[in-house]
């Protein structure tokens, strides 16, 4: 035997994904894994001769990294004599600055970390994050690529970005020998779109290194660290030469974020029987301790293997804390897809949107996900009118501004075009004007015009062969008349001489100013400081294309011919067979049509012929008193022959009412006039004239659009200001006959 | 040079009078218009050894050693040729190098004055002696 509803949700796009139960032993377990370690820390004579749980001599590649060159000892011994809780309500606690948490941080071993951060439930993370996050601004990065490597896409695309806000744009390379290609196409998009903006090409060490050099990338993130020894080796890399090329990134003037995040030793297969979030910490402070300014972690690419496990979406959260803590940058994930359901996705990014991060994902893809070459697009191009919508709903920034359509074609075009004429004074193989267009204007690649590929990775080999710098594109762009993206792009090789942004937590704004956590920190310390979204660009952020002005969304309908006449006085009738039509102040005035758009002399006929196909009378009369549907059609009744009314507001919701029942009772409510039809309103008048005859009456049969007042809630409040505008208290019914075609 | 780490950031807008490319061309002459003259050599577009050690500074006085260690080995490795770096960071992968490869590897960063990041190699080759993490002999 099957329940049907279970059937139902069987097939929810949630039922895709495996949950699983916790399973220590291959890691399978969020946080306070049973095995992990109890904090320890012993010193002798300023030599760490015990860490959680090891003796110095057990010590593995990690640890010997972060006793090394991480742990400050002259912190640690009073940081790791307080109390695990003390330390958790230290966190949340905006009496304690983020600078005394920080200092902390540098004396706590990794098992510390985890215990304390494991402590914290999901709303603590969240106040935790929003105070230790080291930029006081959160900003976001973009991914930028698509199937074709197309460079006029590539550059439209970044342009949209840069436009958009991103902070940063990375790409990376279906084939590694467009690197070149893909860097230039997105050094030029981005500063089209917005001057300042960091671009990356995800790419090999060697090759990532020799764009880096040309000036054509500004800062990397490839650099993955683990948590366990073995991982860490299979990984082809140690502590000691992940830093090392972190340096050598920085001496070539870019900025560099490690990458680690929950997930991977499990994934990797020597998780060691530890929690995900114990082994995070491990990577984390071999981050610090390896010089990074900063990470890029929240499972990022194993996101769905931590989801599988119970507390997943915490222990992802907590991660995020534990690196802002040890005052890294962060850069929270957010990037690879972490569940078909739209749902579970959504609140698991709640997480980070709410408190802010330096980077609220660390590749928001701007085209759609099937363009998304990282495997990314968790949150993609079709989504981005639902992320700004809920920036707007919380009045939280998280880091991506509205843009018209109007002005996105316009940067995608001056991006395609300057790409264009960079490939051409490079004398690389041309951008046709249709791949101009195409990415202008398209959906995603499979609209652009198929290109020389062959051609293309040869002129990639030889373009770095000749030298070509970022200089050189400054200069192809100032030659064609691009003298702006060419002083933006230039503005962007000066950056790498003052090598300011190799600091703690950097971004550059349009001006060219950097802001780091150096000199534009996170004060946050509890309400009315820190970064709030106030001021223009609140105003900025709540300004979507498609907000109306509800003052003109009704539009004035009551110009034009009159509709109805209005007469005397009404008086109480005597006619037993009479039905009366109450309508309401604005009804066929200030308001002509009821919200299904139906013109308001069509209704009154309509409910007319259905009293009269009844075999009763109708006669109108309007309530001016009130816009209240139950006083309309119970003051109807009130001066009915029959004592019956069907009373009707000018959206178009009725009421047939009796006049010995109390005002707020009736006899049949009609309120779901966004689905009634004219003969909706004829059924309406029969019934009214059937109560009126003292016949046998069912009801008028109603649908149900549980959709409709979420559509039309703003539509509603607004024609029933227009109805109480109407409204003049204390004043009579009135009667009223239709203009041109009387009534009775 | 009156420099205060605390004061002075960011270099490239409040001091660009301590900061120029490494042939010398002050950050401030770094123009379109230079470029057009043709007076902007592409190799030379980058930071200096001493723009690095700045920075080091800064992060210093901001409390973040382990960075302003990186930034330290950074301005060393800044005069340290592209192959060079590249070879190194390949030695320090794991068991790709012997003790005393990683020793000759530190001997030559050291003969570009890269003193302390030889030092940082040396203590490598220490830790995967007893890791298992060099090549075999």
């Amino acid at each position: 035997m099957r329940s049907r509803r279970f059937v139902s949700r069987e097939k929810r796009d949630l039922h895709r994904e495996t949950l699983v139960s916790p399973l220590p032993e291959l890691g399978l377990v969020a946080a306070d894994g049973p095995l992990d370690p109890t904090p320890e820390l012993v010193i002798d004579e300023g030599i760490v001769v015990r860490m959680d749980g090891r003796p110095a001599a057990d010590f593995d590649v990690i640890d010997r990294f972060v006793v090394a060159h991480g742990l400050d000892l002259e912190v640690a011994a009073g940081a790791m004599a307080l109390d695990d809780a003390e330390l958790a309500r230290m966190l949340v606690d905006i009496g304690v600055p983020r600078a005394e948490l920080v200092r902390l941080a540098r004396g706590l071993t990794p098992a510390k970390l985890a215990r304390v951060i494991g402590l914290l439930d999901p709303v603590e993370l969240m106040l935790a994050l929003k105070k230790l996050r080291a930029r006081r601004a959160p900003s976001n990065q973009a991914h930028v690529t698509n199937l074709k490597e197309s460079p006029a896409l590539l550059a439209a695309d970044a342009a949209e970005a840069g436009r958009r806000g991103f902070a940063e744009i990375e790409t990376t390379v279906g084939v590694a020998r467009y690197a070149p290609l893909n860097a230039i196409a997105l050094l030029v998009g981005s500063q089209t779109g917005r001057p300042g903006v960091m671009t990356q090409c995800a790419v090999e060490e060697r090759r990532n290194l020799e764009l880096a050099i040309r000036g054509l990338v500004t800062y990397a993130e490839t650099l993955s660290v683990y948590g366990t020894e073995p991982v860490f080796v299979d990984g082809d890399d140690t502590p000691w030469s992940k830093a090392f090329l972190g340096a050598a990134y920085a001496s070539r003037g870019v900025k560099v974020r490690f990458t680690s995040g929950t997930g991977s030793e499990a994934l990797m297969g020597y998780a060691q029987g530890l929690s995900m979030l114990y082994l995070e910490a491990r990577c984390l402070a071999a981050v610090r301790a390896a010089g990074s300014q900063g990470v890029q972690n929240g499972s990022i690419s194993c996101v769905a293997l931590v989801l599988s496990v119970p507390g997943g979406t915490r222990a992802i959260l907590g991660e995020n804390v534990l690196a802002a803590w040890l005052d890294l940058e962060v850069a929270s994930g957010n990037d690879a897809i972490a569940s078909h359901s739209e749902i579970r996705k959504t609140a698991k990014l709640m997480g980070q949107f709410l408190p802010g991060t330096d980077f609220v994902t660390s590749g928001y893809s701007v085209m759609p996900r099937r363009d998304n070459t990282f495997g990314g697009g968790n949150f993609d191009a079709d989504d981005l009118d639902e992320w700004l919508t809920v920036q707007r709903d919380w009045q939280v920034d998280a880091g991506i501004e509205p843009v018209s359509e109007e002005e996105v074609l316009r940067v995608r075009e001056r991006a395609a075009h300057a790409v264009q004429a960079v490939f051409q004074e490079l004398g690389l193989p041309p951008v046709s004007n249709g791949e101009v267009a195409a990415a202008t204007t398209g959906y995603d690649s499979s609209e652009m015009p198929d290109r020389d590929r062959a051609a293309d990775v040869e002129a990639a080999d030889e373009l770095l062969a000749r030298g070509v710098s970022g200089l050189d594109v400054a200069l192809a762009l100032d030659r064609r008349g691009f003298a702006e993206i060419a002083e933006a792009v230039l503005s962007m090789q000066r950056q790498r001489v003052s090598a300011d942004y190799l600091q703690t937590s950097s971004v550059i704004d349009a001006k060219g100013l950097v802001h780091s956590a150096v000199n534009d920190p996170n004060v946050y310390s509890g309400p009315g400081t820190g970064y709030r979204l106030e001021g223009e660009r609140w105003e900025l952020l709540q300004s979507l294309p498609n907000v109306v002005d509800p003052a003109e969304l009704l539009g004035n309908d009551s110009e034009g011919e009159a509709v109805v006449v209005e007469h005397e006085e009404a008086a109480k009738g005597d006619d037993p067979t009479e039905v009366v039509v109450a309508v309401g102040p604005a009804f066929a005035d200030a308001i002509r049509k009821t919200i299904n758009e139906l013109n308001h002399r069509d209704v009154l006929e309509s409910i007319c012929a259905g009293i009269r196909d009844g075999g009763a009378v109708p006669r109108v009369v309007r309530v001016r008193r009130v816009a209240d549907v139950a006083f309309i059609a119970h003051d109807g009744a009130r001066i009915s022959g029959s004592g019956i009314a069907l009373g009707i507001q000018s959206k178009g919701t009725a009421v047939i009412h009796r006049a010995d029942l109390e005002p707020l009772d009736n006899l049949e409510l009609f309120g779901m006039s966004p689905l009634y039809t004219l003969e909706s309103y004829r059924a309406m008048g029969r019934n009214a004239a059937g109560y009126a005859l003292g016949h046998r009456v069912g009801p008028v049969p109603t649908e149900l659009d549980n959709f409709a007042r979420a559509k039309l809630i703003v539509r509603t409040t607004l024609l029933h200001a227009r109805e109480t505008q109407a409204v003049q208290p204390g004043a009579a019914a009135v009667e009223l006959e239709l203009a041109a075609v009387p009534v009775a | 040079m009156d420099f205060d780490p605390k004061r002075d950031y960011p270099l490239g807008t409040q001091r660009p009078d301590l900061v120029s490319t490494p042939n010398g061309m002050p950050l401030m002459d770094v123009t379109l218009d230079s470029l057009r003259a043709g007076r902007i050599d592409g190799q030379e577009i980058r930071a200096t050894p001493e723009t690095l050690l700045l920075q080091s500074q800064i992060a210093r006085a901001a409390g973040r050693e382990p960075l302003a260690a990186s930034l330290e080995r950074a301005a060393e490795l800044a005069a340290v040729p592209d192959d060079l770096l590249l070879a190194v960071y390949t030695a320090l992968r794991p068991r790709r190098a012997t003790a005393a490869e990683l020793e000759d590897w530190a001997t030559q960063l050291e003969s570009h004055g890269a003193d302390r990041t030889a030092g940082f190699v040396r203590e490598a080759a220490g830790v995967y002696a007893e890791r298992g993490l060099l090549a075999d002999a």
